[in-house]
């Protein structure tokens, strides 16, 4: 994992001053709230319903043990003894007092941890695949090139105002994980024709009140000019991206007013400019960092270790948890494991101190002092011995951590919405309690298999219901919460934008109709192994649309 | 409005702003708009005194930057501290054109975005604080180390890392 030195710390250190004087001089009256705020977003602050939330980036979701217990010691000093899990793959404290704000932050820079860029029109948290460096499919470790973006992009002078937030994510495998074509900027990892890694180049995709699917506009690109490539985009979109409007100011926009051969033409130009300079990558710099994510010391095993196969041929609940919350590990012997944090009635991606320590012990002794943090807020063990897990399946089981639910109906991503968020139009994570107690029952749960539904409290889609096999999206109708169905959203290698079913429903309609449209795929499916998503396509939006508003 | 350049309070403006329907002094340096020198680049360049220009935030200083080196100063603008367009147009007057005149900072500016401006290219900044040289030689201290390259040449904490590595010598480095 990637180890801050003494240049890392002073910077982070540094920037913990800086904001310390900045409240300090907010709360002496010197400076207005209006000037205080795009400095307190760029650190993380917000200020939300009932109180401010800050939000801890973690870069690239890779948390160690001890940053993870770190995190739930801030949890308990500063906020309420929870962690929010986010789908940026951070971390939101949601009760924080201003007073208090400078102490977290020094707190968090002990463990090599900061609020910095997690908000405001600046380059955010580059996320990425969950399980990168342990993926059997992994073509190579795309943190290595997240952590150049990470250096490149932290205080960046150039591109801290510019026309709305900006965020890049990575995929180094071709089954993508971590959304790209649903990013400002996303960059697909693969091989040309003669061999040599480099990246796709995606830019314009997004979420938000206006979905699109990003659109390529470099096949591939050497890896060395990545740093070059991305600022010439940043650098088009500073100048020319609309700020007359804040709805229509991400780059999305600009890519589809200006139109994809245009922006091409500008990012070109001002690549070829400056794609000799000081930006180009040395081989050396490169290697420096890929040494800082150096496999962990795996031991050299073979065939499957008589405990796994033992367990699950005897514990029923075990094997259940190990088809659904385990994915193979490129290294023999090795599984990745998923933690589930959607237990059926729980708010999706809320962790108590407790559980969060707890996790952070299991990973010092099964998986290298490791975790990792998915954008469907969850909790993976990268590195995890097969012969290990039945016993980290029990423990697991004493901290209410082990919901074998991954993929499943009930895992769901949905944001704070009303209940914390200041923008919500109608709440979350009711719904998505109920809808996941709606599929408590195993059998049936596993029966239905993949199904990704995912919530909106409103139309910034931070649930990215855009992209959820069934999306929700909370309105409001008249002073009531009320829920639009998306069907057939896909954040993977084939993204796609759900295409809206009908007339909103209320919330218990909203559970009930899901409820009716997974009856109403168990009866098209061709067979148990045709995905919700893949009958969907296959049979489209009328017969989904018949059973859900047969009745009315 | 205090006028800080090079981390110095000047006490006048030797560039007399020169509005487009007035007529131009016959000497001493003067800073007129950008739609002004669009309209009379003849006569301005004739002029045997410095020229100053003020350049909105929408121009595409691709297509301005060829003639930059023509002035002794360009005036950039924040109309809002939020619109940070001006500091692209700074990095690429600075790092693409090689305009070494005094490229100033005007409008919206405050005193948490000077280390911003500084690296993009700006030396002079219209900042209406009475102690604007003492936040500003503070802003310069924010940070002891860059992650990034820009317009002030200084070197990336990556390159930095490989030089301490080859224990070398630093160097600055030109931007692009």
């Amino acid at each position: 994992m990637y180890q801050y030195d003494e240049i890392d710390q002073t910077m982070v250190d540094e920037r913990v001053a800086q904001f310390r004087d900045q409240v300090a001089r907010r709360l002496s009256g010197e400076i207005s709230e209006d000037e205080f705020k795009p400095l307190r977003l760029q650190n993380g602050l917000y200020l939300q319903l009932h109180a401010y939330m800050l939000r801890i980036a973690i870069p690239y979701g890779t948390l160690s043990s001890q940053q993870l217990r770190g995190l739930a010691q801030i949890g308990c000093k500063y906020d309420r003894g929870w962690g929010h899990f986010t789908t940026r793959q951070n971390l939101q404290y949601n009760w924080i007092r201003l007073e208090d704000t400078a102490d977290a932050l020094a707190d968090l820079a002990k463990i090599q941890m900061h609020a910095i860029q997690t908000s405001g029109n600046c380059i955010r948290n580059t996320t990425t695949d969950q399980f990168a460096g342990a993926a059997f499919d992994e073509i190579e470790d795309p943190r290595v090139w997240c952590e150049i973006i990470r250096q490149w992009s932290t205080f960046h002078p150039e591109f801290s105002f510019l026309p709305r937030k900006f965020k890049i994510a990575v995929t180094g495998s071709p089954n993508d994980r971590a959304a790209v074509r649903v990013h400002d900027i996303g960059l697909r990892m693969h091989k040309n024709a003669t061999g040599e890694i480099g990246f796709e180049v995606i830019v314009g995709g997004g979420l938000g009140r206006t979905p699109f699917i990003g659109k390529t506009i470099r096949d591939f690109l050497p890896k060395q000019d990545l740093l070059s490539y991305l600022e010439a985009i940043l650098r088009v979109y500073n100048q020319f991206g609309r700020r007359d409007n804040i709805y229509k100011a991400r780059i999305k926009i600009l890519v589809h007013e200006i139109g994809i051969d245009t922006m091409r033409e500008k990012v070109e130009a001002e690549f070829a400019a400056t794609k000799d300079g000081a930006l180009k990558l040395p081989q050396a710099a490169i290697d420096q960092i890929t040494a800082q994510f150096a496999p962990p010391a795996f031991e050299k095993l073979g065939g499957v270790a008589a405990e796994y196969a033992n367990a699950f041929r005897t514990d029923f609940e075990f094997g259940l948890w190990a088809r659904r919350n385990t994915f193979k590990h490129k290294q023999p012997g090795y599984s990745i494991v998923t933690i589930s944090l959607k237990k059926e009635g729980e708010a999706p991606g809320d962790a108590k101190a407790e559980q969060m320590t707890a996790v952070a012990d299991l990973a010092e002794r099964y998986s290298f002092g490791e975790i990792r943090v998915t954008h469907e807020q969850n909790l993976v063990l990268p590195h995890v011995k097969q012969s290990d897990l039945p016993a980290l399946y029990k423990a697991l089981k004493a901290y209410d951590l082990a919901t074998p639910n991954v993929g499943l109906a009930s895992d769901i991503i949905a944001c704070p919405g009303l209940d914390y968020c200041a923008l919500a139009n109608a709440r979350s994570i009711p719904v998505a309690q109920q809808i996941a107690l709606r599929f408590k029952n195993w059998e049936r749960a596993h029966d239905i298999g993949e199904l990704k539904i995912k919530i909106s409290g409103c139309i910034n889609a931070c649930g990215h219901h855009h992209v959820g096999h069934i999306g929700i999206l909370g309105v409001d109708k008249a002073g009531e919460e009320f829920y639009q169905l998306t069907l057939g959203g896909s954040a993977d290698d084939r993204a796609a934008i759900g295409d809206l079913i009908g007339p909103s429903l209320n919330a218990a309609d909203t559970v009930d109709a899901i409820d009716t449209l997974v009856e109403a795929y168990l009866r098209l499916r061709s067979s148990s192994d045709e995905r919700f998503l893949d009958t969907y396509r296959r049979v489209g939006l009328t017969p989904f649309k018949e059973a859900v508003y047969a009745a009315a | 409005m205090p006028l800080l350049k090079n981390g110095h309070i000047v006490g006048e403006d030797a560039f007399q702003p020169v509005a487009d329907d007035a007529a131009l002094p016959a000497s001493g340096a003067v800073l007129v708009s950008y739609a002004r020198w669009q309209a009379e680049k003849d006569q301005l360049s004739g002029r045997n005194s410095p020229l100053g220009i003020s350049l909105p935030n929408t121009v595409d200083v691709l297509d301005f930057g060829p003639e930059a080196e023509r002035f002794d100063l360009i005036v950039l603008s924040f109309p809002k501290f939020g619109d940070g367009r001006a500091y692209s147009q700074a990095h690429l007057l600075r790092a693409r054109f090689g305009y070494t005149g005094e490229l100033r900072a005007t409008g919206n500016v405050l005193r948490d975005q000077l280390w911003h401006m500084q690296r993009s290219g700006f030396d002079a900044f219209e900042i209406p604080r009475e102690d604007a040289a003492a936040v500003f030689a503070k802003a310069l201290q924010s940070f002891s180390h860059v992650y990034q390259p820009a317009a002030d040449g200084r070197v990336s904490a990556l390159k930095q890392r490989l030089a301490q590595k080859q224990s070398g010598p630093q160097k600055k480095e030109a931007a692009e």
